[in-house]
């Protein structure tokens, strides 16, 4: 009786899951499937690999700057990611490590920051940008997302467990204050570093709506920009558009599985705080 | 004049957190100020003047405005305790040592959050145009005999609006409670069980209380994020038909930046945003609180 009650319950467990599953696969197998087909067998709801893919990368090469956009969006994630990660980690690392009263307070108040939607920061920030020339450039790409509580957060948590001794021992030693932070503790808090790597880096990759404003120029444009434009027209060629969707997230995804272990381990360290 | 060995340590910690300080005032501070100014002035910009609360009375007249907030507020209230339930569930039914198969559904579900909001909206809206994958399937399968246009109705358009936030965002929560879980010491249930606790019972009476603090922190983020929910609805919908789908932050957009810019107003209304936002926020921290 017990048995059969567990292998009923093991066999729900199983069937919701594979039905999430599914869920959340089938659209990027589609989007496969789409890209090495025409756009005429898409339509028609084929589910089979084509041969078109080759066909699907030419058309949208000759049509849109997709080399310009993919180098474009590569550049401003990456230049923005190691900039948010030296100076998050040093800040969350200065935020637990020489920790007071004064300090603790401001991290506080920084943490309302969490709160302020974008969008109500997102018009004076712009004309700003617009007054001091920032628009259409690396620069003026990063900045608002160079510096964020989430990432110092993210770092400060993971302090706690990077060992006091060893500062002083450090110290005693003769070690400057940021030869320690360089040399014992950047090493030791690998797996922070990829989930902040991870994060920044696939926000930036994805950003869209700060990209949208001040992007402006065509030679500017990153690929969610470009994708967007493509919908605009009235016929849609899906094999060329579900290509550089394809483009488009195969860098993100590569990142994400790379880090994938050190994501989920340095994730735990913020959220148990 | 020297320096104690305590003062200088103390200088160090504050110019580690200098840049990082100074670009969070600078990025973040400053402008929500500005932009609490600007909400009180109309005109060009460069040319701004002080005009009260007029951009405020006109937020309740402007009836387009009006939809746009229920339609978000609508889309907050489904999509948040949605995503949040199922993460849940799906992170409890993953979190079984004895799972064959767990690897694969972790990751299977985990996959759309690597997708950007552009793209995961793109591929949405062309699974469900009206020469689309689903209805070619259904019109296949003799369901349908004629495409349905998904997107070109309006319970059906904000339905596929809020199914895009829920593919994308699912795995991404789950991580949080598949990591909170895994942090929870197994010696717990093994008391429950003794005591004779049932499944149901060791669910809401240890493993919801333990994921609390978890839920505080992505609720508060994801209510932030859905609040201003706007990639999606310009690439799956656009905001039609008419305006079914704009949700706010989408309509401030084109306040500000189409036609005749408005900025004045703009602000006014992504203030009413931000007391929102705060107002949750403050609501969420103080449950969270209530713990100890």
């Amino acid at each position: 009786m017990n048995k059969t009650k567990y292998w009923v319950g093991r066999g729900i467990k199983n069937v919701i899951l594979t039905i999430f599953s599914l869920f959340c696969v089938f659209p990027l197998f589609w989007v496969l499937i789409a890209a090495t087909n025409t756009s005429v067998d898409i339509v028609s709801g084929v589910l089979l690999p084509g041969k078109n893919m080759v066909e699907n990368f030419r058309t949208l090469a000759e049509h849109y700057d997709v080399f310009g956009a993919s180098w474009n969006t590569v550049k401003y994630s990456v230049v923005c990611t190691i900039a948010s990660i030296i100076v998050c980690s040093i800040a969350g690392y200065g935020f637990e490590i020489y920790h007071d009263k004064v300090k603790d307070r401001l991290f506080g108040l920084l943490m309302l920051t969490m709160m302020i939607p974008f969008v109500a920061t997102m018009l004076p920030l712009y004309q700003s940008y617009a007054k001091l020339g920032l628009l259409n450039t690396t620069l003026g790409f990063i900045l608002p997302s160079v510096s964020t509580v989430f990432l110092i957060m993210l770092f400060r948590q993971n302090s706690r467990t990077f060992p006091k001794d060893i500062i002083e021992a450090a110290r005693i030693d003769g070690e400057s204050e940021l030869g320690i932070f360089f040399k014992m503790y950047v090493p030791t808090m690998k797996a922070t570093y990829a989930a902040g790597a991870t994060i920044t880096f696939m926000n930036a990759w994805n950003n869209y709506m700060w990209a949208r404003l001040i992007m402006s120029d065509n030679r500017a444009q990153t690929l969610p920009m470009m994708i967007s434009n493509m919908i605009t027209g009235h016929y849609i060629d899906y094999g060329m558009l579900m290509m550089a969707v394809l483009i488009s997230t195969l860098p993100t995804l590569v990142v994400f599985f790379a880090l994938q272990k050190s994501f989920v381990q340095g994730m735990t360290g913020a959220v148990k705080g | 004049m020297k320096l104690t060995m305590r003062k200088k340590e103390n200088l160090v910690g504050w110019a580690f957190l200098a840049p990082a300080v100074v670009l969070i005032v600078i990025m973040n501070f400053v402008p929500i100020i500005q932009a609490m100014i600007m909400s009180f002035q109309s005109g060009r910009t460069g040319n701004m003047t002080f005009t009260g609360l007029t951009n405020f009375t006109r937020i309740i007249r402007d009836s387009r405005c009006i939809d746009a907030l229920k339609i978000t507020l609508e889309y907050v209230v489904v999509t948040v305790p949605l995503i949040l339930a199922l993460a849940v569930i799906m992170a409890v039914l993953l979190n079984d040592p004895k799972l064959k198969l767990k690897g694969i559904y972790r990751t299977c579900i985990f996959v759309p959050a690597a997708v950007s909001m552009v793209a995961s909206a793109v591929i949405f809206r062309s699974l469900f145009a009206a020469d689309g994958f689903v209805n070619s399937v259904l019109m296949n399968l003799g369901i349908l005999e004629n495409g349905y246009n998904f997107l070109g109705h309006p319970s059906s358009a904000r339905i596929i609006l809020m199914m895009v936030r829920v593919w994308k965002m699912l795995g991404y929560q789950m991580i949080f409670y598949l990591a909170a879980l895994q942090s929870i010491d197994s010696t717990i249930y093994e008391a429950a069980k003794i005591d004779g606790a049932t499944g149901l019972q060791q669910f809401f009476q240890i493993t919801l209380p333990m994921l609390k603090p978890t839920m505080v922190f992505t609720i508060v983020m994801s209510v932030n994020a859905a609040i201003q929910v706007y990639d999606e609805s310009v690439n799956l919908t656009n905001g039609g038909p008419g305006n079914a789908t704009m949700p706010i932050a989408h309509y401030i957009y084109g306040l500000a930046f189409n036609g005749v810019p408005n900025f004045g107003y703009a602000c006014a209304l992504s203030m009413v945003i931000l007391i929102v936002v705060g107002a949750m926020a403050m609501i969420q921290m103080k449950v969270g609180d209530r713990r100890e």
